[in-house]
């Protein structure tokens, strides 16, 4: 069975037919080419894919993208605005965050969603707010400074702040 | 907003204005804190990883794979699947006949497709090629292939039971290289020491599990054949292909695009480079593969996976006299060369940083039905380390001694250095073992913890406390050639090419090939220095494609900055002496007298008479205006031949907590003091130091992939193969102690590798210590809660029944 | 990894939903947050031909109290509970058990709905919801029927669901100022409960004690329960732990591990209640 979707995706609409089983990583990735967003595993383990869906972090490899039709999604693409990286990613540059970079997409998101639920997490509270996204580069140390950096400099940003909001104009987070 | 390097002082005498050769006045960027040039594009979603990759027309490749250890394939029915919507073609191994097989050690190289028997789970059976990876998927299910089992040895005892089939088509046996490393077993000379003490220890399989699966994809345009995978050395790759398809190299291009990871496991050669470049011909269209995470568990080389038997005599005051080292390694079901050499390092680096009156060692390599063994971050050494760093410790038990004490009876002395192992080749270079002791002391309350641990032993409310060290030495800086090529590689030497652009501007080729390290960055602070001080971000560092980079080798073996780096300098160095000369003849004045603040030139003495960096550099092109007899331009290239590998060294402590209940250990410091020689750029290096750690601390404690009896990997998720979330790893602490080398012009020894071989024997030696009041001597990785509350049940079994009889 | 084709279908009421499950039979399946099903699906262990999606279903997503008994629906999400302050006040062993499922991303999607009828006995919320005593409302063609959390779970992976009905509530009697605690064993912080261990004080002498992965059901530890109401502390009445499970062994642990760690657990979690030591 094929769907009609229409989807908001870092604050453009798209509109496209997709089948049933189609997942919401491999809608942006193969069909729209926002190959930002990576696949690291099938279990729902390593985070990669993660993206902010209406306001929240989600796992895009476990989302149908039919499933996901009329929703808002924030991908690493759209975290920056005009130009300019978002505290999140500047903290991860800062404070060498990431190493080889493919499971970073995934925990720039889950960052972010953590600091809109949580705007000023202590170290202990960023490690298990990232539990659901793993790196084998970094042993972890230098992102969880890079998200302290982030809250001290400003947090989650403008582009992640007016997707949040809008999702919580809509009752959705 | 950020757009300025990030620069901390926290290297005094560093960062000053300090020339480091006349006529040089800029800052050193080597030393520097200095952030990425290759972040921006990773952090903003532009990295461009292999199946990012999307040429136009492109097919998917999917796998049918054994689900069995060892059988023999009955009959392929591939007729349902062939039909499916959207599929190009099925093909098993006998409708691709003629194929070329892996690289392998010669006489047993791999088939691609499985050639009648399958020999491990997960080895590929069947191809299907479809036009999304959807339908792919589709028909690959629907593929249906008929097995009769035959039985599975899936451990090393099993296959070198007596009466064991082996495995490898054309082997007598599945010991597929045994060798005595040394002419005598030194039985005279441990049977000679006052005391004895053997010890067996299983270093255990491992998965490397780069967040990046393997994948690949491969297109042919006109005669050319290009390769696009995620591999840690595209020039070696490229040989390969070009011999395996009688294709001249310059027709064959292998591209390294952004690496996700790859800690030694993609250096290995896998049958889908040849599949996808095989079947894009036939089929007229780019062909990708990318593996899922449960293939990739099964299927990308595991590391390890050696059973070590020790056999040591020593003195009353712990010196050793002598040690034999036996090692069983396994190698899975199709040796790879790296793999079924991987005792040789574990052998040379058998001593650690002692001195050892006399080393025997030898080892076997064994076939199983399992999963073929290759390089795994440290490929050998780790397994050493470990090995001997428990050997102090169980010395150090035996005699009631203290394990630093025994550690200082044993050590090399700095004034030894360089010093000759008993191993032809392999001399250390410049360290300081004890200084690098006193210095992780340093940051230690050692007695206070040692009371601690005493006085938590008699409070049953309180978990046990224990304190390991390991001071460990390694290799880095593979090569050089006579030693890198027995490893399959054309040489051990490595490139650069730097061109200078009218502008001024720098690009600069790097034979390596990085996936994660940040050469980008340190290469480029290597060249601004050298090229007297040209800002960083005027420089760009490419690597990775056979077409447009020079020859080169690759990154493995903790070789980037001590081999390549010095290949970066040296041609830096070319083009500023030639820059030097260009504007001594615009300012008329002698060479000598030239001197350089970053992108001015002026003379010494001449105030006013300068010429920018701009102006030199264009000058350089403008043929008419160079001084007789120079050539145009601003390039170029040299390459750089290691005298010697370099040997990383360090000195790791760490403090755990194990629950006498539960068997939990807890990691409540970790500290770390290493000696890589010069240190680049301090961020990164703490970058490549903490996640070793975090890798050999997982081994310790998480990590290890499990076979049934029959040969299933139990571990082929990541719901099962424990990596490491953040929660898991503690904080750790960093230092750094810099005993240059004098083995390279740079003084760096190279660091991937240190923490991953520095970090296990450390975290177990704790755990032993905490629980050596109840007579554990050894305990086998990783160190589950079950495996340590099994561990205590035990020896608490055995005190009891002491105390009753 | 990609699931096998099927057909999606999101339904716009639960009327809608249980027509759909009546008119494909066994073919269907539902989905709310899909965090067990889709996994599934991608390694084809589960191949739906019609998934019906009542995740987005406004009739599943009450929150309410009801003279005593705490009305959940089954769409609400994991992260809704955490994140309800009403829950954490009245039922605070479920609002602090659901905070430890999974991830924030899974906590994002998942449901409870969804947790009870995967009927997982490694998963935490089973057990929970065995301690608390709930009741699920199951509608099915003929109506409403509740089905206590004991009757529930019949073996692994299943549970006393038809086919054709649907989880739309689960009731759950509150228990004001009654003291709680939730013990879960993991190896790394993502891992399933190696085991877990619920204990709910339901009146002035008597505790439900409710375990997670110790056998192909979650399970009441009864005996546990009955040494408490005779007056045991908290090591002798959980040294009784052990009665009636069968854990399961695997990497994590054996059997015999996994008994050992529901005793210590049970002790701690005892203690924490207030049963004396």
């Amino acid at each position: 069975m094929r769907h009609d979707v229409t989807l908001r995706v870092n604050g453009v609409q798209t509109d496209d037919t997709v089948e049933s089983r189609q997942l919401l990583v491999h809608y942006l990735r193969d069909t729209l080419g926002l190959t930002g967003t990576h696949v690291g595993c099938d279990s729902s383990n390593c985070g990669a894919c993660t993206v902010l869906l209406d306001g929240l972090a989600v796992k895009s490899c476990t989302v149908f993208t039919a499933a996901a039709d009329g929703t808002d999604v924030l991908t690493v693409e759209g975290l920056a605005s005009d130009g300019e990286m978002s505290p999140v990613q500047e903290g991860f540059r800062q404070c060498h965050g990431l190493q080889c970079g493919y499971c970073t997409p995934g925990m720039l998101m889950s960052a972010t969603g953590l600091l809109l639920d949580v705007p000023e997490p202590d170290s202990d509270e960023i490690r298990t707010g990232l539990e659901g996204n793993l790196c084998r580069c970094t042993g972890y140390q230098m992102i969880v400074e890079s998200v302290s950096w982030a809250v001290e400099h400003g947090g989650v940003g403008a582009a992640a702040r007016s997707h949040a909001d809008r999702a919580a104009a809509a009752g959705l987070r | 907003m950020y757009d300025v390097p990030l620069r901390t002082p926290e290297r005094p005498g560093r960062l000053g204005r300090r020339p480091r050769r006349p006529g040089r006045l800029m800052a050193s960027m080597v030393g520097a804190t200095v952030v990425r040039k290759e972040d921006p594009a990773l952090l903003t979603g532009r990295g461009r990883f292999v199946d990012d990759i999307q040429l136009p027309g492109t097919a998917y490749l999917a796998y049918v794979r054994s689900p069995h250890a060892h059988a023999t394939i009955t009959s392929i029915d591939s007729t349902e699947a062939a039909g499916m919507p959207g599929v190009l073609g099925v093909w098993s191994g006998d409708d691709l006949q003629g194929l070329p097989n892996c690289r392998s050690i010669p006489g047993m190289e791999r088939p691609c497709l499985a050639p009648g028997t399958v020999r491990f789970v997960g080895e590929p059976v069947v191809v299907v090629v479809a036009t999304d990876r959807y339908r792919a998927a589709d028909a690959a299910a629907a593929v249906v292939v008929d097995y009769e089992p035959l039985p599975a040895l899936c451990t090393i005892e099993q296959a070198m039971a007596a009466g064991a089939a082996p495995i490898v088509p054309g082997t007598a046996s599945n010991v597929v290289m045994d060798q005595p490393l040394t002419e005598d077993d030194a039985e005279a000379e441990l049977a000679a020491a006052p005391h004895r003490s053997t010890l067996r220890i299983r270093n255990q399989r491992l998965a490397a599990v780069p967040i990046e699966p393997g994948g690949c994809v491969a297109t042919w345009e006109g005669g050319t054949l290009t390769l696009y995978a995620t591999v840690q050395a595209p020039h070696p790759v490229r040989n390969e292909l070009a011999v395996m398809f009688g294709l001249p190299q310059h027709q064959t291009r292998v591209v390294a695009p952004d690496v996700g990871g790859g800690f030694g496991a993609k250096a290995s050669f896998y049958p889908e480079f040849i599949l996808t470049a095989e079947l894009s011909r036939r089929l007229s269209r780019p062909i990708k593969y990318i593996e899922t995470r449960s293939e990739n568990l099964v299927s990308m080389t595991h590391g390890r996976a050696q059973v070590q038997d020790l056999d040591i005599g020593y003195d009353d005051e712990g010196r050793l006299l002598a040690l034999r080292v036996a090692i069983v390694q396994d190698v899975g079901a199709w040796p790879d060369p790296t793999g079924t050499g991987l005792p040789t390092l574990t052998v040379f680096m058998s001593g650690g940083c002692y001195k050892i009156g006399k080393i025997a060692a030898s080892f076997r390599s064994v076939a199983t039905n399992t999963t073929p063994i290759a390089a795994y971050r440290g490929a050998g050494r780790p397994e050493a380390a470990f090995l001997i760093e428990r050997v102090i410790d169980l010395v150090a038990d035996e005699l009631g001694l203290d394990p630093v004490d025994v550690r200082r009876r044993n050590y090399v002395q700095p004034e030894e250095m360089p010093f000759a192992t008993q191993w032809p080749g392999i001399i250390y270079d410049e360290s300081d073992y004890p200084g690098l002791l006193d210095a992780l002391l340093s940051h230690l309350d050692y007695d206070g913890l040692k009371a601690e641990a005493a006085q938590r032993r008699d409070d049953p409310s309180r978990p046990l406390l224990g304190i390991g060290f390991s001071t460990f030495v390694e290799m880095g800086g593979f090569g050089p050639s006579p030693l890198f090529e027995q490893f399959g590689y054309i040489g051990g030497w490595e490139s650069s090419t730097v061109r200078m652009n009218p502008d001024g501007s720098v690009v600069i080729s790097v034979g390596t090939s990085p996936h994660g390290q940040g050469h980008e960055t340190a290469f480029a602070q290597i060249a601004s220095d050298a090229l007297g001080g040209v800002p960083m971000e005027r420089i760009t560092v490419l690597h990775g494609d056979t077409q447009t980079v020079q020859e080169g080798i690759g990154t493995m073996g903790s070789r980037g900055i001590p081999v390549c780096g010095p290949a970066v300098q040296k041609s830096s160095d070319g083009v500023r002496r030639k820059l030097i000369r260009i504007a001594a003849h615009m300012l008329e004045a002698s060479e000598d007298d030239i001197q350089q603040d970053g992108e001015t030139f002026s003379v010494l003495g001449t105030p006013g008479s300068e010429v920018s960096l701009a102006e030199v550099a264009l000058t350089a092109y403008k043929p008419h205006k160079l001084p007789e007899g120079m050539d145009i331009g601003l390039q170029v290239m040299e390459y750089y031949e290691p005298t010697n590998l370099s040997y990383p060294s360090g000195a790791h402590a760490c403090v755990v907590e194990v629950d006498r209940q539960t068997g939990r250990v807890t990691i409540v410091r970790y500290v770390a003091v290493d000696d890589c020689g010069t240190v680049i750029n301090p961020l990164t290096a703490r970058g490549q130091v903490e996640g070793g750690l975090a890798q050999g601390i997982a081994q310790a404690l998480l990590e290890e992939v499990v076979y049934d009896a029959d040969g299933q990997p139990i571990t082929s998720t990541l719901v099962d193969y424990a990596v490491p979330g953040a929660p898991d790893i503690p904080a750790m602490e960093t230092h750094h102690f810099e005993t240059k080398t004098s083995f390279n012009p740079l003084g760096a020894k190279g660091l991937g590798e240190s923490g991953a071989t520095a970090g296990p024997q450390a975290v177990v030696n704790a755990v032993v210590d905490a629980l050596s009041h109840l007579g554990v001597r050894n305990l086998d990785m990783p160190m589950t809660p079950f495996k340590i509350w099994t561990a205590m049940r035990a020896a608490q079994q055995e005190i009891d029944q002491e105390a009753t009889t | 990894m990609i699931p096998a084709g099927f057909d999606y279908i999101r339904a716009t009421s639960l009327d809608h939903a249980a027509a759909l499950l009546a008119e494909h039979d066994d073919d269907a399946k539902l989905m709310a947050g899909g965090h067990s099903l889709i996994p599934l699906m991608k390694y084809r262990l589960a191949a739906p031909s019609v998934l019906v999606d009542i995740g987005g279903l406004s009739e599943l997503r009450m929150l309410e109290t009801d003279g005593g008994v705490f009305r959940l629906g089954a769409g609400l999400r994991y992260r809704d509970l955490e994140r309800s302050a009403e829950l954490r006040e009245q039922l605070p062993l479920l609002a602090h058990a659901v905070s430890t499922v999974g991830d924030r991303q899974v906590r994002a999607r998942g449901t409870i709905g969804g947790a009870v009828m995967h009927g997982d006995p490694a998963a935490d919320v089973p057990a929970v919801l065995l301690a608390l005593e709930a009741t699920f409302v199951l509608r099915g063609k003929d109506g409403d029927r509740e089905v206590a959390a004991a009757d529930f779970f019949v073996d692994f992976w299943q549970t006393a669901a038809e086919p054709d009905e649907i989880l739309v509530e689960i009731r759950v009697p509150t228990r004001p100022g009654r003291s709680w605690s939730y013990q879960k064993f993991r190896q790394r912080s993502q891992d399933w409960a190696t085991v877990g261990v619920a204990v709910q004080q339901l009146d002035d002498s008597g505790y439900a004690v409710a375990l997670v992965n110790m056998g192909p059901v979650p399970l009441r530890a009864t005996e546990v329960e009955q040494a408490l109401a005779d007056g045991a502390d908290a090591s002798t009445a959980a040294a009784r732990v052990g009665a009636g499970t069968a854990p399961p062994s695997d990497v994590r642990g054996d059997a015999e591990y996994r008994a050992h760690l529901a005793e210590v657990l049970t002790a701690t979690a005892l203690t924490e209640v207030g049963v004396g030591g």
